[in-house]
């Protein structure tokens, strides 16, 4: 399976089974899409007729813009969300180099053939755009390409994983969402959580803390690596058993051969001096809650006397910013229906000198004001583009920030086995309430339906880890014909549960949320690699 | 960022998820909410802990 698409000036293709990103001139993007449901002579005559010396000049069967699906498994999923037609945007810093065929940078592919570098492969794939025509000979060479892709696994790649989804998976646990305190200092509007508070608990006690320490080493064979993230409600409510439960784990670390690595999760609230000097001394990761700019912010993430948070928080994320010693951490806020131009509030955060920045759509119940609806898809794609734009701008100039859901490692990143595996709520991560009861995620607390047992009797033999372990990508036909499904791994089994009373359901709004920010970030890691050969 | 250069076509260098069926596997890597998500699925955004595959996020 392929998935082609047109981008910010880019026409991409990729290769799903294999990873493989490939950036094509339009005539090289018809030749893909029909090389594949046509085969090399097919290719060549609709190029041909598309292209060829003499012909009136067509497009192939690309069409002329939009997301395009092939393959032989299309799901009718493309077009008809933002994508752009190509046209040159954020591409006039490449135009130096009227030979596409130069072999300036000596580079070679795969074969060891030198080629041109990439402002020069670039500015010829521009030059294509909307005025080619293609010799014969040219056709022979753009076919030899497709098919050396082809040969070396790029193009075109059968899965050779697909059988993994057959094998009974028992991973060990490797992380717990640690819920220290069923309760907050504030009132937000779109808390999952119901005010922070899951339907009661209250604090986590001590004991409880250190007994999920000795839980998560217990159920951890073969992992030296163990996450724990303290999370709530606010969890700087219960400071004194944070600071215990990180002492315990470091106490016992070495002796049990495991490396523990923390995150809080904060409202900012009751960050003073001390919290400061804890979390950067011991916090691998800080995530900071902020929704952007102030009448964004104080909208929803309200004190309970109504007033917003903003102008608390900010002073002091800035000071726990600047004294992290450049570990880890996030400004990580929601946005809602209430600021559909979120790309507004992202760059507020970068302006206020933050750089690592996510922002989440809310996934709210039907009815309520904060709810993104189907509606709204189109101009959020928009806001996705746009965001890319001024994070590459941005980057020129020197004032770069990094975007959560645009940070993608190409070159290494998940291995297939993460991929298929998911987020591993349910069996690989599991989120501990203040009385010790255990749930697949935190967002699956409170409710009755999917309690997993305990941190002391352990998984209970109730089937919900097993469904959770079964809930992968391939059980579900719509995750199967899509091109996207090893960049989400079948999506967040909470929001499918929400969204549809099942966790084998598909949210189909944040689906196509989901492809257009990994269109939009695989665009952007292009743009931002020939950027750097300038 | 390194790519394969054809006439027509750039080869953005990418891991090749058919091959890390050989070497991936090792399930040291973190859960995705542990890091700033919380309410989607980011396992395209989580980083590989082995060494020899993790080097370029700068977005």
């Amino acid at each position: 399976m392929i998935h082609a698409y047109k981008l910010n000036g880019l026409n991409i293709i990729l290769d799903i089974a294999s990873g493989s990103v490939h950036c094509v001139d339009d005539v090289a993007y018809d030749a893909i899409i029909a090389y594949e449901s046509r085969g090399s002579e097919g290719a060549r005559e609709l190029l041909r007729a598309g292209y060829g010396d003499g012909d009136e000049r067509g497009n192939g069967e690309s069409g002329g813009n939009g997301t395009r699906e092939s393959g032989g498994r299309g799901n009718g999923e493309s077009g008809g969300h933002g994508t752009r037609e190509s046209g040159g945007r954020g591409n006039a810093d490449r135009r130096d180099n009227a030979d596409g065929r130069s072999n300036a940078n000596g580079r070679s592919n795969a074969n060891g053939r030198s080629n041109a570098d990439g402002r020069s492969i670039t500015n010829n794939l521009e030059s294509a755009n909307g005025s080619q025509r293609i010799s014969d000979g040219d056709l022979d060479e753009l076919i030899a390409e497709i098919e050396e892709l082809i040969s070396h696994g790029k193009l075109f790649a059968k899965e050779a994983f697909s059988n993994l989804s057959e094998q009974e998976r028992d991973p060990p646990l490797k992380a717990l969402c640690l819920n220290v305190s069923h309760a907050c200092n504030m009132d937000c509007s779109y808390c999952f959580a119901g005010r922070g508070e899951y339907g009661g608990g209250g604090l986590m006690p001590l004991e409880t803390g250190k007994r999920a320490i000795d839980f998560l080493i217990e159920n951890s064979e073969g992992r030296r690596n163990l996450d724990v993230d303290f999370f709530g409600g606010e969890p700087l409510l219960n400071l004194d058993v944070v600071k215990g439960v990180v002492n315990y784990a470091r106490r016992v670390e070495q002796s049990s051969e495991k490396l523990f690595r923390f995150t809080l999760t904060t409202n900012g609230l009751l960050i003073d001096d001390d919290v400061i000097e804890f979390a950067n001394r011991e916090m691998s990761n800080v995530v900071l809650s902020l929704d952007g700019r102030r009448e964004t912010n104080d909208s929803a993430r309200r004190l309970p006397d109504g007033s917003g948070s903003y102008d608390a928080v900010v002073p002091k994320f800035k000071e726990l910013v600047a004294r992290r010693g450049g570990k880890d951490y996030y400004i990580r806020g929601t946005y809602t229906r209430g600021n559909l131009d979120f790309v507004n509030d992202v760059v507020h955060m970068a302006d206020l000198g933050f750089t690592e920045l996510s922002l989440e759509p809310a996934v709210a119940r039907p009815g309520s004001p904060n709810r993104l609806e189907m509606d709204d898809l189109p101009y959020l794609c928009e806001q996705y583009e746009l965001l890319a734009s001024e994070m590459l701008r941005r980057e020129k100039a020197g004032n770069g920030f990094r975007f959560y859901h645009y940070m993608l490692d190409l070159r290494g990143g998940p291995c297939v086995y993460k991929r298929l595996a998911g987020c591993g709520s349910g069996s690989e991560y599991l989120a501990v309430t203040p009385k010790g009861e255990l749930y697949p995620c935190h967002q699956f607390v409170g409710d009755d339906a999917f309690l997993m047992g305990d941190i002391w009797s352990g998984v209970a033999d109730n089937g919900i880890r097993e469904s959770f372990l079964k809930n992968g990508m391939y059980s579900r036909p719509e995750c199967v014909a899509c091109w996207a499904r090893l960049y989400c791994s079948g999506g967040c089994a909470a929001n499918a549960y929400h969204e549809t009373g099942s966790i084998g359901g598909i949210y189909r709004f944040g689906c196509e949320l989901f492809k257009k920010r990994i269109e939009s970030a695989i665009a952007l890691k292009i743009q931002s690699g020939f950027s750097a050969h300038d | 960022m390194e790519e394969n250069i054809l006439k027509r076509i750039i080869t953005i260098e990418t891991r090749d998820l058919n091959c890390s069926l050989e070497d991936g596997g090792c399930g040291e890597c973190r859960t995705s909410c542990q890091s700033a998500c919380k309410t989607s699925c980011g396992v395209a955004n989580q980083q590989c802990e082995n060494p020899e595959f993790s080097a370029d996020t700068e977005n």
